[in-house]
């Protein structure tokens, strides 16, 4: 994957590309995503993927006139248009997930396919949502993946803890990413998608983890009632961050939508 | 030197494995734990005390705001400010504060400021602070990176609510409204002074200095860990050119004890300083700081390391650690004179906050130690800075001539005269 700048309307957008094939939009979750991430490398096979950054993640550029649901929404299709892209394949893993259906509900007509992998975006009182922004880093791997102990290998691959600059990177770096995606998943992950949903027209594909601990996949039929013909892969032995557990699987799930 | 008694209010019947059997004091404190029947005599005492501190020549009393907090049980300080207005003459009424991005809208804090100095007769200090994490986000909801935003607006809002005498229309980003015209308005003019807690962010030692607001350090670890933090903070009242450095500028909160001599002071108090220490300052570590809470200057500032606990924890720490290192100023009238006159020229601070009622610390105690320190060693440090002894532009300036609760007589004396 090369890394890449777009110049938009509000910030240059950092964003990594790669592989060959139809053009496929990929939007990463809260946690953001580096260029070994092995579901890009998995999608890359057969699709060119272009995979922005929001504002603040990595190395880009901050845009604090982005604050609410409508603005990302709006600003990603920005990032869509600068990209020269016209009705790309459109797939979003949790709170990217969130920011493609939004787009797919505002603009119905301009994405015909949509893959939401363990998306965020919906409430249910019966099954509360953790709250991620008071999670411990050494609570993390328990909610985010099937495998803790192979998760938490995973997260702490490169890192030096023992490094006295690690935690004032590390704090940094959470509040330039998890301060901008607060802007629609703070306190509650839910901005009011459940009654656009029924906007959408694209062909929809809903993955999710039967272990996601942190979005529990009984969301995952609300997504299914409330998107037109939306079809749903379960899979087995994988938790919320999916695309690191089941890396294949998930891309041949998107792989559906042609 | 001005001298502000402060409570902050502790719940004081935490059990004492507290600690174990939770994991915090503050947002998802265990609800069972409060005893609304036993809260009745808490608050009472609480009031009883800071009114007692303002007969014995404190310069202010004060409270402040917490939620969901079992070290601090005022989520509304202006209704206990209100009550304190009533029963107390002379002292200031320091309420440090409102945290103001939570009101909706802010014409609200606006408004309540304004009673409170009207009841008092102009005797109102207001504090606006941006609220901890703890209070502004995981427990009201606010949206951690836009919370300083919103607290700007609302900060605008209010002073011009205040200080503007014909309605206006007010077109901001989280508020808006179109006939903004408070009624009453504050008896101090332009308005009444304005402190604002902060934590060591470089915005904020700008907003205080170029707007004439003074910067209060409200910490429970001690003037000696503050030092770097009001250095850098003086450095930038320099760097800013700000007409002076009045001590006034600032303002610190210290724990302090006092009694006859040192070992008194370990024998009576000891018990309830690690009662605030183990069990009070208790909070989840994930309730912290949100992520964009704190501005990336902030961060990459290393203040937080100041602001953290000690290595180790509070809980580690002996009776003698804490007032050696100076988190607890604690002792004889003379150690503590002492210490405090360390403090007030080692941090140049002209404001103190003195927090004298301390964990579960009874009623007599704490009457005995606030009296000696009013008595013994407030007299001492009142002349400290005489080169700005007439610097009055961040205490409050109450009417000369002022009415006292309960002054009508028990029953009407006849008739009224109804008028011509």
């Amino acid at each position: 994957m090369d890394l890449k700048t777009v110049q938009t309307h509000h910030v240059p957008v950092r964003y990594l590309t790669g592989g060959q094939g139809p053009a496929l939009v990929f939007l990463h979750g809260a946690g953001g995503v580096t260029a070994d991430d092995p579901l890009l490398a998995e999608l890359a096979k057969s699709h060119t993927v272009y995979a922005p950054l929001v504002p603040g993640y990595g190395d880009s550029e901050e845009a604090p006139e982005i604050r609410d649901m409508l603005d990302f929404t709006l600003h990603t299709w920005d990032v869509v248009a600068a990209l020269g892209l016209r009705d790309p394949i459109l797939v979003g893993h949790s709170m990217g997930g969130m920011i493609a259906a939004e787009m797919a509900a505002i603009a119905p007509n301009d994405v015909s396919r949509l893959a939401l992998i363990a998306p965020a975006g919906l409430w249910d009182d019966e099954h509360p949502i953790p709250d991620l922004f008071t999670v411990l880093p050494f609570e993390m791997p328990e909610l985010l993946f099937h495998d803790a102990e192979a998760g938490a290998a995973m997260m702490t691959a490169g890192r030096d803890v023992t490094d006295p600059n690690f935690l004032q990177t590390y704090l940094v770096t959470n509040a330039r990413q998890l301060g901008m995606a607060g802007r629609i998943l703070f306190p509650i992950p839910e901005r009011g998608l459940s009654q656009r949903l029924y906007r959408i027209k694209a062909r929809t594909v809903v993955v999710w983890g039967d272990s996601d601990r942190l979005i529990p996949p009984v969301y995952a039929h609300g997504f299914k009632k409330g998107i037109a013909g939306a079809e749903l892969v379960s899979i087995p032995e994988a938790g919320h961050l999916i695309n690191l557990e089941k890396p294949a699987v998930v891309a041949e799930a998107v792989g559906r939508l042609g | 030197m001005k001298f502000t008694w402060f409570n902050l209010m502790p719940w004081p019947y935490l059990p004492d494995d507290f600690r174990e059997k939770n994991r915090s004091v503050w947002v998802d404190i265990d609800q069972r734990l409060f005893d609304p029947a036993k809260s009745h005599e808490v608050y009472n005492t609480y009031m009883d005390l800071l009114e007692y501190a303002g007969t014995l020549g404190f310069d202010g009393i004060g409270v402040n705001e917490h939620h969901q907090n079992g070290y601090g049980i005022m989520p509304s300080p202006n209704i206990i400010a209100a009550g304190l207005a009533r029963r107390t003459v002379d002292p200031a009424i320091v309420v440090l504060g409102n945290s103001i991005a939570l009101y909706n809208p802010p014409v609200r804090v606006a408004e309540e400021f304004a009673m409170l100095d009207c009841i008092s007769g102009g005797r109102l200090v207001a504090g606006f602070p941006v609220g901890t994490s703890m209070d502004t986000n995981y427990c009201y909801g606010q949206i951690p990176s836009l919370t300083r935003e919103k607290y700007q607006e609302a900060h605008d809002l209010i002073i011009k609510a205040w200080t503007e005498r014909d309605p206006f229309a007010f077109n901001g980003r989280y508020n808006k409204l179109r006939h903004v015209n408070i009624w009453p308005r504050p008896i101090q003019q332009p308005r009444p002074p304005i402190h604002i807690p902060g934590g060591g962010s470089v915005e904020t030692y700008d907003f205080c200095i170029d707007n004439t607001y003074s910067y209060s350090y409200l910490s429970f670890s001690g003037y000696i860990r503050a030092q770097a933090l009001m250095n850098g903070y003086w450095k930038r009242v320099e760097e800013r050119g700000a007409p002076d450095k009045s001590p006034y500028r600032a303002g610190f909160a210290q724990t302090i004890c006092v009694a006859e001599t040192d070992e008194e002071a370990e024998r009576l108090y000891s018990e309830h300083v690690s009662y605030f220490y183990n069990r009070c300052l208790h909070v989840y570590p994930g309730f912290a700081d949100a992520p964009g809470y704190r501005t990336i200057k902030t961060i990459q500032s290393g203040a937080l390391s100041q602001y953290a606990p000690p290595t180790g924890g509070y809980s580690s720490l002996t009776w003698k650690e804490l007032t050696e290192q100076g988190h607890v100023i604690a002792g004889s009238p003379e150690t503590v004179r002492q210490r405090m006159e360390e403090m007030i020229k080692g941090l140049h601070v002209g404001n103190i906050f003195c927090l004298m009622h301390v964990g579960n610390m009874p009623a007599d105690k704490c009457m005995y130690s606030t009296k000696l320190f009013a008595e013994k060693v407030m007299p001492k440090l009142r002349n400290i800075f005489p080169e700005y002894a007439d610097d009055d532009r961040f205490w409050c300036k109450p009417l000369a001539k002022r009415v006292s609760a309960g002054s009508l007589p028990a029953e009407p004396a006849r008739a009224p005269i109804p008028a011509e």
